[in-house]
């Protein structure tokens, strides 16, 4: 976003975050260029919140440093977090102001002064409009979340931290936010998520960290993590259970109540299951082929990692 | 300093949009305290030879306002942010401690001034004496109010709960401000009591700020502001490395 800065818009080195005996951040280090929607994904517990905490001054780290856009997170505070919006987990808000009060006072925060076009945008943007004039409290669940947004980018920031965004929130509006955020992405806007959607991460992000026990245990474009730690799935039913003969022992990933999933390479590599599942006595009720999916591979991770 | 000037006019909207909980109430409190002990005690406590104990009566109680408001203001609104977690609007921005320590006390010493005011002007039919020394008065309720909006920060950042935040006032400034003079004189105290009495910097402020308005006060008007304000730079600098360090605030 800043003309004659190419270096990454978020560094995090050797960060590490310890909260007496526990330790939530166990030495992450981590680049995220300009420009790039990216996700942060892991189980609950596994550093996440912890890191974006850091990220935003929320949380000192115990040793280690992040950088937004070059600036320190620490020393140069006041430039890192003009550089940054975050979108908090929780659902908060300040009960005694009406929308357009809290993003005009959310826009001073930051040092913006007549801000008012950039509001009436991203009241637009966010199906907001209506409610300008209303007080927080009387607002739903879902519309203080559009709120929540709209804060963190009063200010427009070039780089932009979504901490579950749509939990528990609305098809409807997942859909006018991811629109909403990919616009802005292809404005130039770097964007991280953590989300526990992982369709939502496969369909936006183009390059994925995953988390575990506050390290980082894969970190690589969704394409690649896809096809290095998930493969095709064959999943057949079959009327009777049969016994398996080795050959189709070993690709068996699943078996569920007479549903049986077989990985496999290649799609040549169907016919000789199928034709080894009839051999071995199967009579087949339904066949279908699954595409590798984050959440195999999330799985997979995980139980590796 | 945008920042700042916003955050001050946060806090003090915020108070003001429910003004006739945060400055309504409050005042009507102090004017049932004067109609009562003014009627109860009038011919029965001396205090000064030249003054009414209904005239004594009032800047004690304006001045009592202003300290319990001030203090109620920061520290109120701090754990109602902290509970709520609103308090990440204010943490997220580029806002430096000093703005943040800054705007806290202005508001809080504007929302003291305001139930101040307003008790005073309430009191009006009841007094006889006017203001004599008026910048004293104003020094000491402007150094007074700084000096429990910084301690309700300290205690709005402390507390974790309501009731925390209950118990330190209760039991700290509630204490200190009904034992500092403002229903007595504390020449009417034993010697032991008197003594006591000059170790609460509440004393100070209440008997600081009657000057202003009696020009005869218990201790001389400077020595009083000496200690109030000796107090406000040692309660200031406590508030101010809190904030540095993100005591409590920024884990």
């Amino acid at each position: 976003m800043r003309s004659g800065d190419d270096g990454p818009a978020i560094r995090v080195q050797g960060a590490v975050k310890q909260y007496g005996s526990l330790q939530a951040l166990a030495g992450v280090d981590l680049e995220i260029a300009q420009g790039e929607f990216f996700g942060l994904l892991g189980p609950n517990g596994a550093g996440k919140t912890t890191l974006i905490s850091a990220l935003a001054g929320l949380t000192r780290l115990s040793a280690g440093r992040i950088a937004v856009m070059g600036q320190d997170v620490v020393d140069d505070y006041r430039e890192a977090r003009r550089m940054l919006g975050v979108v908090p987990q929780e659902l908060v808000f300040d009960p005694f102001f009406t929308v357009r009060e809290v993003l005009r006072i959310q826009s001073g925060y930051f040092g913006v002064k007549n801000n008012e076009p950039w509001i009436s945008e991203l009241l637009e943007n966010l199906d907001l409009t209506s409610k300008a004039d209303a007080n927080m409290r009387t607002l739903s669940g879902g519309m203080k979340r559009r709120v929540l947004v709209a804060q963190a980018l009063v200010h427009k920031p070039p780089v932009i931290v979504l901490d579950e965004p749509t939990a528990g929130v609305d098809v409807e509006l997942r859909q006018t936010l991811w629109k909403f955020i990919q616009k802005l992405n292809a404005a130039g806007h770097t964007i991280v998520l953590t989300t526990h959607y992982l369709e939502e991460a496969e369909a936006l992000c183009t390059r994925i960290a995953m988390l575990k026990a506050g390290r980082v245990i894969a970190l690589d474009t969704t394409a690649n993590i896809l096809r290095h730690v998930s493969s095709h799935a064959l999943k057949v039913r079959i009327a009777e259970s049969i016994t398996l003969p080795d050959a189709l022992r070993e690709k068996l990933v699943r078996d569920e109540a007479g549903e049986l999933s077989f990985s496999f390479e290649r799609y040549d590599d169907v016919e000789t299951l199928l034709a080894t599942l009839r051999a071995a006595g199967a009579i087949l009720q339904d066949v279908e082929i699954t595409k590798p999916d984050l959440e195999q591979a999330f799985i997979g991770m995980m139980s590796k990692a | 300093m945008i920042a700042f000037r916003t955050l001050l006019y946060k806090e003090a909207l915020r108070f003001w949009k429910v003004a006739f909980q945060t400055v309504g109430a409050p005042v009507l409190t102090s004017v049932m305290y004067l109609m009562i002990f003014s009627q109860v005690l009038a011919d029965r406590v001396k205090v000064y030879d030249t003054v009414r104990y209904t005239d004594f009566l009032i800047p004690g109680l304006v001045m009592m306002s202003v300290l319990q408001n001030a203090f109620s203001n920061s520290s109120s609104s701090l754990i109602q942010s902290k509970i709520t977690g609103n308090i990440v609007f204010v943490l997220l921005p580029p806002i430096s401690y000093r703005e943040f320590y800054g705007a806290y006390v202005i508001a809080s010493i504007m929302r003291g001034i305001v139930v101040g005011l307003g008790v005073w002007i309430a009191s009006l039919p009841f007094a006889q004496v006017g203001v004599t020394h008026p910048l004293w008065a104003l020094a000491f309720a402007l150094l007074g109010g700084a000096m429990l909006g910084t301690l309700g920060i300290i205690a709005g950042i402390w507390a974790d709960k309501f009731d925390q935040l209950a118990a330190f006032q209760n039991f700290m400034i509630m204490p200190l401000t009904m034992l500092s003079g403002v229903f007595y004189s504390i020449h009417s105290l034993p010697p032991f009591w008197q003594g006591v009495s000059h170790l609460n910097p509440f004393f100070f402020m209440i008997d600081g700020f009657r000057y202003g308005f009696f020009g005869v006060s218990d201790v001389s008007p400077w020595l009083s502001l000496g200690v109030v304000a000796v107090a406000l730079v040692v309660f200031a600098i406590v508030c101010l490395e809190m904030l540095r360090r993100g005591y409590k605030l920024r884990h």
